[in-house]
């Protein structure tokens, strides 16, 4: 287990446009992530989980509360925290470098950064990228690669900058259903290697479980913590384990929280924030 | 089979031109009212072989083609960075970007009269039009590109602890590229029809002989086999320096072709 990475999440709220419309996108968030922890928050569309990802990688602000790193503050109101490589994002849409190879790509992060010399950053990318399946794509530009290729070495762009948290922001949204089930393995195997702490966002019930190790459910806007699951099915898992007795448990005790609040989102036909 | 698509297209382009002619000759040899004055494309061609041996022709080429030269160079060095630092910098662009934008929209050949009361020589006249056509358009494209630039890099750039520097030089400028080559292509279009108007505005009387100066004395002196001569010179000139501009963006940002 990492000793670094624990995230504490106390009381945060976050309002867009205070003086105008008003729009309470996130309110009295508390969360406790462990060191290690790999912790999944669902929640229908617009339910403010990609805001409070961006809070925590210092894309946006928050209104209220604290969020907390390793005992020190990360962000609080009027603190503007600056997006850095501890706390490494993988985007939706993804966002490999199109004009850089996989190699550059995957090195960019130490290297701008200053923190390995370029040789040493490339032997570390190929044993990387060799150790989950990927050698020899090393030259290709991510154009040249299928989609769900292009997300497995942002993965690894991701690993290279040794974060202490890694923010996933729906990384898997975009694939086909096979693909993903693909990429929850590799993930998986990559967590397993380095046990870094997950930030995962997604609204894909089955993914949550099968990834996490706590779930958290969110409602639907204004964001609120409606309800927080441990997930005890054993590690390292396998696809076998979505047919076991206790992913059925979990899975009913998660869909009945997070159908309401779908319910609801469909109500009132809340869009997407941010 | 893709051989023989792109062999169909030839023949049909070819035998377009020939029909061209065709139609060209026959019109002139029934006297038909507007043609009456176009000379024949047998003599045209005959003109126009006699013509491209002469020096006088090639220097006027090179004297345009220089002038285009210089003037598009400039205007590139200068609003390739201008066109970033408006898309980077927002106090940049709220201090200047008013008077860019009134300026713009004036013609280039607008600008004629005065350059040639401003400048010394018609020479340095000439250049500046051309500096201003390419300006300009270099520096609105450019500026399109900064500001379509996906945030999703800039914010993976950041992410990764790159400096504002860095991702300045590793992501916008790349990224930027396709509309920055975009813009000048643009521009080595605009810059020979410029040249052209310019030179026949600007050139009476002083100043070295280019193609629009050339095509000029030509209407003065009623040749029009050489008219013509100048008007295909231009189209040919402002072709091959576009594509040139094309060939060569399309080999710096052959990453897009993978996209």
């Amino acid at each position: 287990m990492s000793l670094y990475g624990g995230l504490r999440v106390r009381n945060v709220g976050k309002v867009y446009d205070p003086e105008g419309i008003h729009v309470v996108a996130l309110q009295d968030i508390s969360l406790d992530i462990a060191p290690g922890e790999f912790c999944v928050v669902v929640g229908p569309s617009g339910c403010g989980k990609t805001t409070l990802l961006n809070i925590i990688a210092g894309f946006d602000t928050l209104t209220s509360g604290e969020i907390d790193m390793d005992g020190s503050t990360l962000t609080a109101p009027g603190r503007r925290l600056s997006p850095g490589a501890d706390r490494m994002v993988v985007f939706q849409h993804g966002a490999l470098f199109p004009w850089k190879t996989v190699l550059w790509n995957v090195t960019c992060g130490p290297v701008l950064q200053g923190r390995l010399p370029r040789a040493e950053a490339e032997a570390q990318a190929r044993a990387l990228l060799a150790g989950t399946g990927l050698a020899g794509i090393e030259g290709q530009y991510p154009g040249e690669l299928s989609s769900g290729m292009r997300r497995r070495v942002e993965l690894v762009r991701a690993l290279m900058n040794d974060p202490k948290v890694l923010l996933l922001d729906e990384p898997f949204r975009a694939l086909d259903a096979l693909t993903r089930s693909v990429m929850h393995e590799h993930l998986l195997k990559l967590y397993d290697l380095a046990r870094k702490t997950v930030f995962f966002i997604t609204h894909d019930l089955e993914e949550a479980i099968f990834l996490a190790d706590r779930v958290v459910v969110m409602t639907t806007r204004p964001g609120r913590v409606k309800k927080v699951i441990r997930v005890d099915l054993p590690r390292p898992r396998d696809y076998r384990i979505l047919t076991s007795l206790r992913y059925g448990q979990l899975e009913e005790e998660a869909l009945e929280a997070i159908h309401e609040e779908a319910l609801k989102a469909f109500e009132t036909g809340e869009r997407e924030l941010a | 089979m893709l051989r023989m698509v792109r062999s169909t297209a030839l023949w049909r382009g070819l035998g377009g031109i020939a029909l061209f002619i065709a139609l060209w000759e026959a019109a002139s040899l029934l006297k038909l009212p507007f043609l009456r004055f176009v000379p024949a494309p047998h003599i045209l061609f005959a003109s126009v072989v006699e013509t491209i041996q002469t020096q006088a022709y090639w220097s006027a080429v090179v004297i345009s083609a220089r002038r285009v030269v210089i003037g598009y160079l400039i205007g590139v060095a200068l609003g390739v960075p201008i066109g970033l630092a408006f898309g980077v910098s927002r106090v940049f662009k709220g201090l200047f970007f008013p008077v860019f934008e009134t300026l713009r929209p004036i013609p280039p050949l607008a600008w004629v009269p005065l350059s040639i009361l401003l400048w010394p020589t018609m020479e340095q006249t000439v250049i500046s039009v051309i500096f201003l056509g390419s300006y300009f358009t270099v520096v609105i494209n450019v500026l399109g590109g900064v500001e379509t630039v996906d945030l999703r890099y800039v914010r993976a750039a950041f992410s990764m602890g790159a400096s504002r520097w860095q991702v300045f030089w590793r992501v916008v400028l790349p990224a930027t590229s396709p509309s920055i080559f975009t813009g000048m292509a643009v521009a080595m279009g605009l810059t020979w029809e410029i040249v052209v108007a310019a030179e026949m505005v600007s050139s009476i009387g002083s100043g070295q002989t280019g193609l629009g100066a050339m095509m000029w004395q030509a209407y003065v002196g009623g040749v029009i086999p050489l008219i013509i001569t100048a008007m295909v010179s231009i189209g040919l000139a402002g072709l091959l320096f576009s594509a040139l501009i094309w060939q060569i963006g399309a080999f710096a940002t052959r990453w897009r072709r993978l996209v």
